[in-house]
């Protein structure tokens, strides 16, 4: 008997998921400038009380709680459907250029001094129109080639040049005001989101996850190549392109709200595979759980480490690097991708 | 009676350069078709167009009498179930799961596999005899195994024909056996229709009823095993010498291949 077939695996992967994402909500709702002290949380949390902590909670604690866990859930469900899909266990939500379209409208937008929501605006209209630039260069180009491989090229390709962009932005923009924002915007951060910011960016997130999970039995077949699944019945393009579209549009809203967060796409569903398996029924949910929980903590590091706040980016290579690398020595051991 | 699987005039190949064309042939019920042929002969490349895969460049494939370039995927893969090559890697699946892909043309777009379906699964798997390996994941199967796992996902999916890319490619001598005994029993007891290819003229010989040589742009046959194989035609197509002899087997005689090396 291996480790993989025991009968206690789904619900002990269910557990600690929740158990996780519960203890990193608990210790992010307690800890901050204004310290709620856990036994004041059920009093809050049912509206008894009016004070300086109830309005700290709800007005900033909260929302940012909740931001954290749409952004970490939803890259982590992205990455999860892109390392099937693509049958790549490098894949990450990145992989088509939502994260270098979001960056170049978000650097774009700072460079033009507009307001924050139409710098948000355009972070979620890049990370989409890159995504669908690499669709249909891919289209255009593939003849009788690997669709995978077009995609994924083409992707690289437009990635590539969009950094460029970026990087020439950087140059022109203002090095006292705008490039620190730009900086900090691609390493990713929350401590600007507000509950407005929150509440425009969940529906397209919710709804992107929304066609992952019920996607998501289908998206296994995807992971036995092209030809297998044509022949199981599977129309691989359309599947395909339903999948990619729920993975960016999660993707580019969560982007626009926290900025390029790195890492969480990749190491996630790495996790929640040595947990679950790799059957994406499971794999999806599971990785929206512990990618809440991961950056939550993150964020919650982020808040308390300095002074001033650290970017999510930063910490989630500092954590994710060591962790990816034991997944990797791991993983070489048996058990496959 | 119509064919479950026909070929017309058929040309297959990449783009505009023909790998191989006049293929014709028909596989009925209860038959077993193998397909000869060295590598690079175009065999891999037939299937994937027997599929709708890939687009014949003349000549048309059809399905119980209705042609593929008409069916959409789903309808295709309710008529004819491909098998192909048990490859090592991929994800740790367990087998179970594995076979109850097979029920994807069977299911609406949003659902996974009901009871229905697992029912489905575990009776294919049972009919190969391999029950007992349900909940294991398939990279931690021998070849042979992770072989007959594919049948049975093939078996789950209900199409009356089956396609089978090479079954016993890097399988062992008795894996090799026994998967051989499988597919002559999924044509007999259960009356499906299979098509194999293989490299082992004397794998034609033993289980097929009638078998086709591939090679050089042109289809031999299909005729009886016994007729097709002969060390002429191994010569032409393969390169080398071959004896085909009756050898005594409990129960009377058969005709073996076997290379001749010197």
């Amino acid at each position: 008997m291996s480790r993989a077939d025991s009968p206690w695996r789904g619900p002990l992967a269910w557990t600690l998921a929740v158990a996780a994402l519960l203890a990193a909500m608990a210790g992010a709702l307690a800890v901050g400038r204004f310290p709620i002290a856990p036994g004041d949380l059920p009093s809050i949390l049912l509206g008894a009380r009016d004070d300086v902590a109830a309005t700290v909670f709800w007005n900033i604690r909260a929302p940012r709680v909740a931001a954290a866990m749409l952004v970490g859930a939803s890259l982590a469900a992205a990455g999860a459907a892109f390392q099937g899909m693509f049958r790549n266990p490098l894949a990450s939500p990145d992989l088509l250029g939502v994260s270098a379209g979001a960056s170049l409208g978000a650097v774009l937008g700072i460079f033009l001094g507009l307001p924050v929501v139409l710098v948000q605006g355009m972070a979620f209209a890049g990370g989409i129109a890159a995504v669908a630039a690499v669709a249909a260069i891919a289209a255009a180009v593939r003849g009788q080639g690997d669709p995978l491989l077009v995609l994924i090229l083409a992707g690289i390709a437009l990635g590539a040049l969009m950094g460029a962009a970026i990087s020439l932005l950087k140059v022109l923009a203002d090095p006292y005001n705008q490039l620190p924002a730009i900086t900090f915007w691609l390493l990713g951060t929350l401590s600007a989101a507000t509950r407005g910011d929150m509440l425009a960016a969940a529906p397209a997130a919710l709804a992107g996850l929304l066609v992952l999970l019920l996607l998501r039995w289908r998206l296994n077949l995807l992971t036995l190549g092209e030809d297998e699944a044509r022949a199981l019945g599977v129309e691989t393009g359309r599947l395909r392109a339903a999948a990619v579209a729920g993975a960016t549009l999660a993707t580019a809203a969560v982007t626009a709200l926290a900025g390029a967060v790195g890492w969480v796409g990749l190491v996630v569903p790495h996790m929640a595979r040595l947990l679950g398996g790799p059957d994406l029924r499971r794999l999806i949910p599971l990785s929206m759980l512990l990618g809440a929980a991961f950056l939550l903590a993150v964020d919650t590091l982020a808040r308390m480490a300095g002074r001033t706040e650290l970017p999510l980016g930063v910490l989630t290579a500092v954590l994710g690097t060591p962790l990816f690398l034991w997944l990797l020595a791991r993983a070489r051991s048996g058990g496959g991708a | 009676m119509t064919a479950l699987l026909q070929a017309e005039a058929l040309a297959v190949g990449h783009g505009r350069r023909v790998v191989a064309r006049d293929i014709g042939f028909a596989l009925e019920e209860g038959r077993v078709l193998a397909l000869l042929g060295p590598n690079g002969g175009g065999k891999t490349t037939l299937l994937r167009t027997l599929l709708g895969l890939i687009a014949p460049l003349a000549g048309e494939v059809r399905l119980s009498g209705t042609p593929v370039a008409r069916l959409a995927r789903r309808e295709v893969a309710r008529l004819l179930a491909y098998v192909p090559q048990a490859s090592p890697g991929g994800f740790a699946y367990p087998a179970r799961e594995v076979v109850a892909m097979g029920r994807a043309a069977r299911l609406p777009l949003l659902a996974g596999p009901g009871a229905r379906d697992r029912a489905a699964a575990e009776a294919a798997l049972d009919r190969l005899g391999i029950a007992h390996l349900a909940d294991r994941p398939v990279t931690e199967l021998s070849g042979g195994e992770r072989q007959l796992v594919l049948i049975a996902r093939a078996l789950a999916q209900e199409a009356r024909c089956l396609v089978m890319d090479e079954p016993t490619a890097s399988l062992d001598f008795g894996n090799q056996a026994l998967v051989l005994r499988q597919v002559r029993a999924l044509a007999t007891r259960d009356g499906l229709a299979v098509l194999m290819t293989t490299h082992h003229p004397d794998h034609a010989l033993l289980v097929a009823d009638a078998a086709m040589l591939l090679h050089g742009g042109r289809l031999e046959g299909p005729m009886a095993p016994a007729v097709l194989v002969t060390p002429d035609r191994l010569r032409a197509a393969y390169g080398v010498e071959a004896v085909v002899a009756e050898v005594p087997v409990p129960g009377g005689t058969r005709l073996v291949c076997a290379p001749v090396v010197t």
